[in-house]
Formats: C-alpha cells, structure tokens, sequence
C-alpha cells in the first residue's frame, strides 16, 4: 500500500471476467487502476499457493473473478475456485490475516459495468482494511 | 500410503516463533498424495508463517525445500543437508518416521513435527482418504474375502460381526463406517465362499504387531 492505495491482484477468467474488464475499457467506463489483472484460461487454474504467494509478495487484496455460476467455459473451473477461495481465507484467518481481503466474484463477459463496479467496491473495502488500526 | 493431516496453524507456528530461521521440509512420496505434506504444502506454510510473521512483527525468515522421501538416507542429499544446517530449526512435513528419520540424520539440528500422521490408507475418492490396514504384521486378509477385519472393524473382530451392526453401518458411527463385516458377509456370498465364515478364526498374532514392541525388518540378502 502506497500513497494510501491498495495494491490488488485480480485473477481473471479469460472467457468472462477478463473480457468484461476488456468491455469495461471499451466502454469508457473509470475502474480503479490499482487493480493489476492476471489473466488465466479459467478460474479452475486458482490454488490457494497462488492467492498467498500474492499476499506475500505485497498485494493487500486479492480479487478472483470467474464465470457465472453455470457458465463457466470448462463446465465446472469457476465453482472449484470457489471452494479453494473458501479454503484460502481459512488460510489466513489461521495467519491472523484479514480473509475479507479476498473475494471472488462471478461476472459474465457482457457485465462490463459489473466488473468497475466491483472493482471499485472491492478497492474501497481493501483500502478501508489497510487504513484500519485493528485486524488487517 | 501413509496418511496424515496437517497440524494446527497455531501449533506449527508456536515452533517457527522460536527460531528465526525456519526450513519447511516437504516429503515427496505418501504425504504429498494424500496432500498433507507435500510441495504445494510446503509453499502453503511457508506463506502461512510469513505472512503470520509479518502480522505479528516476528522475525522469521522461512526456507522451503521438498525431497523425494525423508524415510530414506539417499535422498538427503548435499543440498539438502546444506538447507537443514544452516535453518535454525525444521519443521517436517512428512509422516512421523520422516520427521524421526531426519532427526536421525541431522542430530544436531531441530527438528519439528508439521503434520499428523493418521493411518494406512486408501484414495477412496478425490480428497478422501480411508484406513484400509493398521500393520498388523500377521495379515488375515485371504480368510475374508480381501476386506481386513483388523482395520475396518471398530472392534477389529476376527468373528464378527458384533451386535453392534445395524443395516450395514457400525453403531460407532452408523453414518460414515460401513459394518466391515457386512462387506465381509457380502463378499463371501459373491464368491460362494460363506461356509468359511462358518470356522472360528483363532486371535491374532500380536507378537507381530505392537505388543511385539518396536518392530524391524532384516533382510540379510540385502545388507551391505
């Protein structure tokens, strides 16, 4: 966290979420450049390795966006990611690390809107964490 | 395989806080199949205790390293050796006789258990691990059909089954142990072989298991 912004990771799908941050780019739309995308052929490619070696390295959140639920390219990636989301934040809970800090989030390729929504959601919560006294 | 569970986070940090140089040592073989112990294990600690580290303003730099088997002398090898001696302590993640083995190895370095060594078991299905065999050390699975009585039997009954089976579940826990007898019974019947359910099996041999005390194999065709 420099200068008071947060520095999150997003990893993104490469069929849905990545192609609505692509969207929200065509459309113009302002989404917080904090965020640095990682693009995967699929959320299914998440491990809970991947997500602390983020937090490690100095991210101070850490975003997973995939697929609707149903929708995911290869049948059932974003739901796995889901469960190793749940599994991560155990991980850091036990580490005394924030789990709010990480989120994952099912956004379609059309829901340009949708992904700087929610990256502007999850910008402010991280930034409202970091700048806290108590439990970051 | 030998299976195990990770220890809890606080315990295994309880041992990293007393050091400051920590080495996380992972074991290749059967804590890295049933994803105990093994290199993705390794680099989920070794995150774990950094990131715990930083949280609570303790000085711990970790190392990681995994190496095919640590209940076997070859594969310590001189970079491992290297890593070992110059941590100030190990946390193992292999079974209890890796973590034992180490130790043996490296006498002066300090060596902690980061994993709970559970039993003998079998990939049931993914991500679920079941005891299959306790070592016995005298098997008696060719009288019942190749299901172990010894290990599955909450009783480890030889001529079951007690009263305790009820619908093919154990009463110990009726929802997640099958009755081993009645996969016994079962078994049997498929193969035409009930009229062997019919002879008392005799108790079994425990001078080949733990009341044997610490047991060793010697094979004299093989020592050097």
């Amino acid at each position: 966290m420099k200068n008071n912004q947060p520095d999150i990771i997003a990893f993104c799908c490469h069929y849905c979420a990545f192609t609505a941050a692509d969207l929200a780019g065509t459309m113009r739309l302002q989404y917080p450049a904090n965020i640095r995308i990682v693009r995967l052929p699929c959320t299914g490619r998440v491990d809970a390795n991947m997500i602390l070696q983020a937090f490690v390295e100095g991210a101070d959140g850490v975003m997973v966006a995939g697929c609707e639920e149903g929708s995911c390219h290869f049948i059932l990636g974003n739901l796995r990611a889901l469960k190793r989301v749940t599994y991560a934040k155990k991980l850091l809970t036990e580490a005394g690390v924030n789990s709010e800090r990480l989120e994952m989030y099912h956004i379609a390729a059309s829901q340009g809107p949708l992904f700087a929504q929610k990256s502007k959601e999850f910008t402010e919560r991280i930034a409202n964490i970091m700048s806290g006294s108590a439990n970051k | 395989m030998i299976t195990a569970e990770r220890k809890p986070f606080e315990a295994v940090y309880e041992f990293a806080r007393r050091h400051q140089k920590i080495l996380v040592l992972g074991c290749g073989t059967c804590v890295t199949v049933c994803m105990a112990g093994g290199e993705k294990e390794v680099d989920a600690l070794a995150s774990q205790i950094t990131l715990a580290a930083r949280q609570k303003d303790d000085n711990i730099t970790v190392e990681k390293h995994t190496i095919e088997r640590q209940c076997d002398q070859e594969f310590f090898d001189e970079q491992t050796s290297r890593k070992i001696k110059q941590a100030d302590a190990v946390i193992s993640l292999a079974c209890g006789v890796g973590v034992q083995f180490c130790i043996e190895c490296f006498t002066d370095s300090i060596v902690y258990p980061g994993v709970d060594t559970k039993f003998y078991g079998a990939n049931t299905e993914q991500g679920i691990w079941a005891e299959r065999c306790i070592g016995c050390g005298d098997c008696v699975l060719e009288k019942f059909g190749g299901l172990c009585p010894v290990a599955r039997c909450s009783k480890s009954l030889l001529n079951g089954p007690c009263g305790g089976s009820a619908e093919g579940k154990c009463e110990v826990d009726p929802e997640n142990i099958d009755c081993v007898w009645q996969l016994i019974y079962d078994r049997m019947e498929k193969l035409g072989r009930l009229d062997e359910l019919e002879l008392n099996v005799p108790a079994n041999n425990w001078t080949a298991g733990r009341d044997g005390g610490p047991r060793k194999i010697v094979r004299e065709d093989i020592t050097l």
